[in-house]
C-alpha cells in the first residue's frame, strides 16, 4: 500500500501479485491507476507504507535502489548525456568494481545484443530515438539483474519502430532469460508482448490473467472495455434454454443467447461483445442475429470498423477482416444482419 | 531585404554598443598609456603632433618600463590574482551547497530563496562592505559576541588584514556564484539520478559522477564571474585590507588619483587585461572541448 500525502487516496493498494523467474510480466492500465508508483517501489524510489516486497525470498523493505538487484528502463531513458554509449552501458558494472578488461567484454557482448556495438563512442545526444532505448536496454541488462523494469518502453518511439521493438524485446528477454516487468498503458503492446498481464485500476489489480484470458474473458466491464474495443448492452437474465442463459436487453431490442455458468432469473448483467466476433450477413444458423443499417465505415488496412444502428437506435460496433484483396463492401445506409455466436458473448453480473 | 541582410541587421546594434562602450574607451587607455605624464590637462602628452616638418608619431613604453622595472607592480598582480583564485574558490564552496539546495527546494520555495540571494543588491554594495568593519573591528559585533561568551579573552584581529578581504570578497561575490549553479543544477533531469542510484550508486557517488561533471559549465561561468572582478577589486581591499594588502586595483587607484600618472596607470589597466584574458581564454577552450 502506498500513499503519496496523509488523508490521500492510496496510489497503490491491496496489491499481491506474485511474478515467476524468467517471466514477461507487464503492469496494465490508465494513466493514474498506481502502476508506475508499484514499479517504482520495486525499484526502491518510494516507499511502501504497509506490505513486503520479496525479490528472490529477500525482503527490499529496507534495502535501498542502490542495493537491490534490479535495473530499470526508464521512460525518458536517462543516459547520461557526459558519457559515451559504452560510459552508460557500462556504468553499473564499474560502480560494481569490475576490472576494467571484464567491463569492456561486457560492454561490448551488450551492445551487441542490442545491435549497437558500432556506435559504443557515440554520445547519446547522437542517436535517434530507438537507438537511445536500446541503450538504456542495454544499460538495465549490463548487470545481469534478478529483474529488469521496463517504464512505457516504447512510448517515445513511433508506431513502426515500436512495432519492430516489441519484437526485438520479447526476443533479447527470451534470450537471456532475465525476468521483465513492464508497465504499460497501451493493452496492444502489453498483450503482444507479455506472457501475464495484470490489469490495474485505482491502485488495485481488478485481474491477472494471460492475455488471452484477459482479452477473451475480461473480469469486469472495465477491463473488457479497456482491452480491446467491445460493445457492452445491459440486460436481464430471464431464464435458461440447453445450458444457455437467455438475457433480455432492451438496448440489443430483443432475447440474447449466451454461453454462461447457471445465474438466478432477474440477475442483471452485462453483454460483452467484442467487435471481431459479430458476423455480418449472419446466416439463419447463427443463434443471435439483430438487424441493423450501417451508420459509419471506417477502413483500417488490414479491417474495417463499422458502425451499425440497431432498431433501438443502439450503435454497435463491428470489425470486418479485409482477408481478400477486393470485395463487395457494404454502403452507408445498407441494412444488414449481424449476428454473434452464444459462445462469442461475455457476461458480466453487474 | 532578404533574410541575410536582415540577420546582420539585427547585429548591428550589439557591434555599435561594444564599439562605443567597449572598444572605444579601451583604445583611449591604451592610447594614454602610451603617452608620457606631463603637468597639464590632460596630464599627459599627445600622440601626435605637427610642426613645420609634419606629422609627428610619438610613442613612449615608459610606463610599461616603469611596470617592470619595480617590482610593486608584479607582487600586486600576483596577489591580486591570488585573492580572486582563493576567494573564488570559497565562493563555490559555500555557493554550491546553497545553489543545490534551491534547486532540491519546494518549487514554490525557490522564488523566495533566489530572491534572498540577489537581496543584498537592493543596497549600495559600499554600504554592506562599510557594514563588514562594524562585524569585524576590534571592539566589533562578532570580537564583543565571543568576549560575552568568554570563547576568548582578547579580541581577535579580524579586520584590516588578508582575512577581512576574503570575507568581503566571497560575500560580495557570491550571488554571482550562486545564479549560474542554480540555473545550470535547475537543468539536471531527477531521473538521471534515480538511474544512477539504480545502477549502484550511493548518493554521494551518483553526485560525483553525475551531477558535478553535469554542473562543470555552470561551476566555470560561475569562477569566472567572480574571478575577473575580483582581481580587479578596489574597493573591498581599500576598506577592510591593510597596509600590506597590495592588490592591482588598489595600486592602480592610487597612480591615477593619488599620484595623477595618467599613463602608469593605464598601463596597468591594459596589463590587468592582458592577465586575465589568459585565464579567460583557457577556459573557454576547455569548455568547448567539453560541448564537443
Amino acid at each position: 500500500m502506498k500513499r503519496f500525502r496523509p488523508g490521500a487516496a492510496a496510489a497503490v493498494d491491496g496489491v499481491s501479485l506474485e511474478i515467476t523467474a524468467g517471466e514477461f510480466f507487464a503492469l496494465l492500465g490508465p494513466s493514474g491507476c498506481g502502476k508506475t508508483t508499484l514499479l517504482r517501489m520495486l525499484a526502491g524510489f518510494e516507499r511502501p507504507d504497509a506490505g513486503r516486497i520479496l525479490i528472490d525470498g529477500e525482503d527490499m523493505a529496507e534495502v535501498p535502489p542502490y542495493r537491490r538487484p534490479v535495473n530499470m528502463m526508464f521512460q525518458s531513458y536517462a543516459l547520461f548525456p557526459h558519457m559515451t554509449v559504452a560510459e552508460n552501458v557500462g556504468f553499473g558494472l564499474r560502480q560494481d568494481g569490475l576490472p576494467k578488461a571484464e567491463r569492456a567484454a561486457r560492454v561490448a557482448a551488450m551492445l551487441d545484443l542490442v545491435k549497437l556495438g558500432a556506435f559504443a563512442e557515440r554520445k547519446p545526444q547522437q542517436l535517434s530515438g530507438g537507438e537511445r532505448q536500446r541503450v538504456a536496454l542495454a544499460r538495465a541488462l549490463a548487470q545481469e539483474p534478478k529483474l529488469v523494469l521496463l517504464d512505457e518502453p516504447l512510448a517515445a518511439l513511433d508506431r513502426k519502430l515500436r512495432e519492430e521493438t516489441r519484437f526485438e524485446l520479447v526476443r533479447i528477454q527470451q534470450r537471456i532469460g532475465i525476468t521483465f516487468l513492464m508497465v504499460t498503458h497501451d493493452q496492444e503492446e502489453a498483450m503482444s508482448m507479455a506472457s501475464r498481464i495484470a490489469v490495474m485500476a485505482a491502485g488495485k489489480v481488478v485481474q491477472l490473467g494471460t492475455p488471452q484470458e484477459i482479452y477473451e474473458a475480461p473480469a469486469s466491464r472495465f477491463v473488457a472495455d479497456f482491452i480491446g474495443g467491445v460493445n457492452l448492452l445491459p440486460g436481464e437474465v430471464t431464464g435458461s434454454e440447453g445450458g444457455r442463459l437467455l438475457v433480455a436487453s432492451a438496448e440489443a431490442g430483443g432475447t440474447i443467447l449466451a454461453e454462461h455458468g447457471p445465474l438466478a432469473r432477474g440477475t442483471l448483467v452485462t453483454l460483452a461483445v467484442r467487435p471481431e466476433k459479430i458476423v455480418l450477413d449472419a446466416p439463419p444458423s447463427v443463434a443471435n442475429r439483430l438487424e441493423g443499417v450501417i451508420r459509419g465505415f471506417a477502413y483500417r488496412g488490414e479491417a474495417s470498423t463499422l458502425e451499425v444502428e440497431l432498431a433501438t437506435g443502439r450503435v454497435l460496433r463491428v470489425s470486418v477482416a479485409n482477408n481478400a484483396r477486393r470485395r463487395e463492401m457494404h454502403g452507408l445506409g445498407d441494412r444488414v444482419t449481424l449476428g454473434w455466436d452464444p459462445t462469442a458473448v461475455v457476461l458480466l453480473v453487474r | 531585404m532578404s533574410d541575410a541582410v536582415r540577420r546582420r541587421a539585427v547585429l548591428v546594434l550589439p557591434f555599435t554598443w561594444l564599439l562605443l562602450f567597449f572598444l572605444a574607451p579601451f583604445f583611449i587607455v591604451l592610447k594614454i598609456s602610451l603617452a608620457e605624464s606631463a603637468i597639464g590637462i590632460p596630464p599627459y602628452t599627445p600622440l601626435f603632433s605637427t610642426d613645420a616638418s609634419g606629422w609627428h608619431l610619438y610613442l613612449s613604453l615608459g610606463g610599461y618600463e616603469f611596470l617592470i622595472s619595480d617590482s610593486l607592480y608584479f607582487r600586486a598582480y600576483l596577489d591580486a590574482l591570488k585573492f580572486a583564485a582563493v576567494s573564488t574558490v570559497f565562493c563555490l564552496l559555500v555557493g554550491y551547497p546553497l545553489a543545490y539546495g534551491i534547486v532540491r527546494a519546494a518549487r514554490r520555495w525557490r522564488g523566495a530563496l533566489l530572491l534572498l540571494v540577489i537581496l543584498p543588491f537592493w543596497t549600495s554594495f559600499l554600504i554592506r562592505v562599510y557594514a563588514w568593519i562594524g562585524l569585524l573591528k576590534g571592539n566589533g559585533l562578532i570580537n564583543n559576541t565571543l568576549l560575552a561568551l568568554g570563547l576568548i579573552d582578547q579580541p581577535l584581529t579580524l579586520l584590516n588584514n588578508a582575512f577581512a578581504v576574503y570575507v568581503g570578497i566571497v560575500y560580495s561575490y557570491l550571488p554571482f556564484m550562486v545564479l549560474p549553479l542554480y540555473a545550470q543544477l535547475e537543468k539536471l533531469d531527477p531521473a538521471l539520478l534515480e538511474a544512477a542510484a539504480d545502477l549502484g550508486c550511493r548518493p554521494w557517488q551518483a553526485f560525483a559522477r553525475v551531477t558535478l561533471p553535469l554542473s562543470l559549465p555552470g561551476i566555470a561561468a560561475g569562477a569566472l564571474l567572480v574571478f575577473i572582478p575580483a582581481v580587479g577589486e578596489f574597493v573591498i581591499p581599500d576598506l577592510l585590507g591593510g597596509p600590506d594588502t597590495l592588490m592591482i586595483g588598489k595600486v592602480l587607484w592610487d597612480e591615477f588619483f593619488a599620484n595623477r600618472d595618467w599613463p602608469v596607470a593605464s598601463a596597468v589597466a591594459i596589463a590587468m587585461l592582458v592577465v586575465l584574458i589568459v585565464p579567460m581564454a583557457f577556459i573557454r577552450r576547455l569548455l568547448q572541448e567539453e560541448a564537443a
